[in-house]
């Protein structure tokens, strides 16, 4: 009995040991294989993921990669899609081949010395069209209700009502600074930024150029663009190319002074110092999106003594600006620039517009700051400590 | 339709790139549309090319004011065209990679007459291969191009990058002069800063000090607190004037930008 007892025990423990470590002519196959459909894609795509075998480590059967197949149904024909390393604590694979609605199985064999296994099929998986960012809804009612007070007052505009708009001392020194250029038998040089016409500041930048342009028409003084892209050189050209003709002055247009230069930052930057120093332009206009270059062409436009007139949306430059520049257009100045000096209605509309979703902005700022001081105190209310911020929460 | 039809590009395009934020249907979409942009962008630098060409031709042709600079403009870019066009290299093919070297002296250098042995003696370099010219091998790093790029543009981008420094030094003495309240807030605060940036600012704070007054600490509140304030309230304003002014481009209510009012 004791030696039958003796050889069983002996018999459990070979058996435990072999299911624990892997018995000699076996490989396991790899844990916890997922196929799920991508999330957020517009399909054709299913994202695959598994863990190692239990066998992919030291000491145990060799493992030499993974393979991942796919087929259209469990017991179809597989395809292999692609090979992995063994030796990671994780595998995932995006297949991007599948077929929106189309259902997919998928296995990983486990590739040994001398065997391989492969784990059970796993699926159906079915890429799908995501049609809506979830987590983007709020962005959404955001955008919706800021268009919609912008929408509002443009039709408000229309209808005829008189908007009001505070004075823009930037803005009111453009005819200033055109004027003086004038006077002086000198250039305005508008520099458009260093960005290329994808740029919402560059569209601002040049849709104030053609009121600048038209200006200069008007005053027969000469204008000069340098421009860092190809793309905003073209539309610079058409823009002050229609100002001089809305002016009356097609004649006086010079194609030449609105020129490419370089697409190198500080190339552009040494062009533009150059033409400064050359030409000594008496009224500098800086509109768009700028970086470092900034204080250079600021500093050598005040070096020369022009008048300079700033404006731009990045808020690291407009120091720099606000120092080295005679007015300054800040941020959204810069964007409110066209409506301000056109006074049309329908644009003055549209400033009245984002100036409400501003109020609104406010609003939840004050609110948000207001609930997160309320939210730090604890107030013991009959022997119980509660936050404050638990008054506020709907059960 | 010369003016509609631009328009209804920009209206369709916009609405697209709008649309696919929200719904992920529509990225290929957007993503080709975005891809298009590249390729117009990519013909367009011709279209600058030409016209930086032709401005500076001009300028030499009619001996106008600074011309010679134009000649360099355009030797330059000729050079820099051909050169990475062609591919070209200066390749040394033969003989032996290893230079002139020192070396321990050697019976046979001994023998020659070479100083004793402890005495370092220049060994006779292994002959280097011939110079040759080769075409073909595009921008990569060690061709002529690449050479060019690195030693001579690099050096000028970065003599214009630090014209920085001295144009902030002279920036500063006019905006810190106290002739005015906002000028004397700048100077202080800026003055603050400076001394919380570097280690001598903290360095003479006595122990007794009161930390709510040491360097550090002011210049911490002055950044988490008020310049970071300032610049959120610069970035909602900007947000809401992009959108804005995007909205009226999508309406077509601004079309300065196509040359009109």
């Amino acid at each position: 009995m004791a030696r039958y007892a003796f050889l069983r025990i002996t018999f459990l423990c070979l058996v435990v040991a072999a299911s624990a470590a892997g018995a000699e002519g076996t490989l396991r196959a790899a844990d916890g294989l997922t196929v799920t459909d991508t999330p957020l894609d517009a399909g054709g795509s299913v994202d695959v993921a598994w863990q190692p075998s239990p066998d992919d480590a030291a000491g145990k059967l060799k493992v030499l990669g993974y393979e991942l197949w796919r087929a259209s149904s469990a017991t179809g024909t597989y395809t292999k899609l692609v090979d992995a390393d063994a030796g990671l604590a994780t595998y995932s694979y995006t297949d991007a081949t599948a077929v929106t609605g189309a259902e997919y199985f998928y296995k990983v064999r486990v590739r040994g010395e001398k065997m391989s296994t492969d784990t059970a099929p796993t699926g159906p998986a079915v890429s799908r069209v995501q049609w809506f960012h979830p987590e983007r809804l709020n962005m959404l009612v955001a955008s919706i209700l800021l268009s919609a007070f912008i929408l509002y007052y443009i039709a408000q505009a229309r209808a005829g009502k008189e908007l009001f708009i505070r004075r823009i001392a930037g803005l009111e020194a453009v005819q200033e600074a055109v004027g003086r250029a004038t006077e002086m038998g000198k250039p305005v040089l508008f520099v458009p930024g260093i960005a290329d016409v994808d740029d919402i500041q560059t569209i601002a930048a040049l849709t104030i150029l053609g009121r600048v342009a038209t200006m200069v028409a008007e005053y027969e003084a000469a204008l000069i663009v340098p421009c860092i892209r190809s793309l905003v050189m073209s539309t610079a050209q058409e823009v002050v190319k229609e100002a001089y003709l809305e002016a009356g002055r097609p004649d006086a247009y010079r194609p030449e002074n609105i020129r490419y230069l370089t697409d190198d930052q500080f190339g552009y930057v040494a062009g533009v110092d150059g033409i400064m120093m050359r030409e000594k332009p008496a009224a500098n206009f800086y509109l768009g999106t700028f970086y470092a270059e900034s204080l250079i062409l600021a500093e050598t436009g005040h070096a020369i003594g022009a008048i300079q007139i700033a404006g731009t949306a990045m808020p690291s430059q407009l120091p720099f600006f606000i120092t080295a520049c005679d007015y300054t257009l800040i941020g959204e100045e810069l964007f409110a620039a066209s409506a301000y000096l056109s006074r049309e209605p329908r644009l003055l509309g549209s400033i009245l517009g984002q100036d409400w979703g501003k109020v609104v902005i406010l609003f939840f700022i004050l609110a948000g700051a207001v609930t997160a001081v309320i939210a730090q105190f604890d107030v013991t209310i009959g022997g119980y400590s509660i936050n404050l911020a638990q008054l506020f929460v709907v059960r | 339709m010369r003016r509609e039809l631009p328009m209804i590009v920009a209206f369709v395009a916009g609405l697209i790139l709008i649309l696919q934020f929200f719904i992920p249907a529509l990225r290929d979409v957007s993503e080709s549309v975005q891809n298009w942009v590249i390729v117009v962008a990519a013909f367009a630098i011709a279209v600058g090319a030409f016209n930086l060409l032709r401005v500076n031709y001009m300028k030499i042709r009619f001996r106008r004011a600074d011309w010679p600079f134009s000649v360099v403009l355009i030797a330059g870019f000729v050079v820099m065209v051909v050169v990475g066009l062609s591919g070209l290299d200066f390749v040394r093919e033969g003989g032996s990679a290893v230079p002139a070297a020192v070396g321990a002296p050697t019976a046979a250098t001994a023998a020659a007459g070479a100083p004793t042995a402890g005495t370092a003696v220049a060994v006779a370099a292994a002959p280097r291969g011939a110079l040759t010219v080769k075409l073909g091998q595009g921008i990569e790093v060690g061709t002529v191009f690449d050479w060019l790029f690195t030693y001579l543009m690099f050096p000028m981008s970065g003599t214009m990058f630090a014209l920085l420094a001295f144009f902030v030094a002279s920036a500063a003495y006019r905006a810190f002069r106290a002739r005015t309240v906002e000028a004397t807030l700048l100077l202080v605060s800026a003055f603050i800063v400076m001394l919380g940036q570097v280690p001598l600012g903290s360095f003479w704070v006595p122990a007794w000090w009161p930390f709510f007054l040491t360097p550090d600490w002011l210049k911490d509140k002055i950044m988490e607190i008020g310049n970071t304030a300032g610049q959120r309230a610069i970035l909602i304003g900007a947000s809401l004037g992009v959108v804005s002014t995007s909205l009226r481009i999508l309406l077509g209510i601004e079309r300065s930008y196509l040359g009109e009012e």
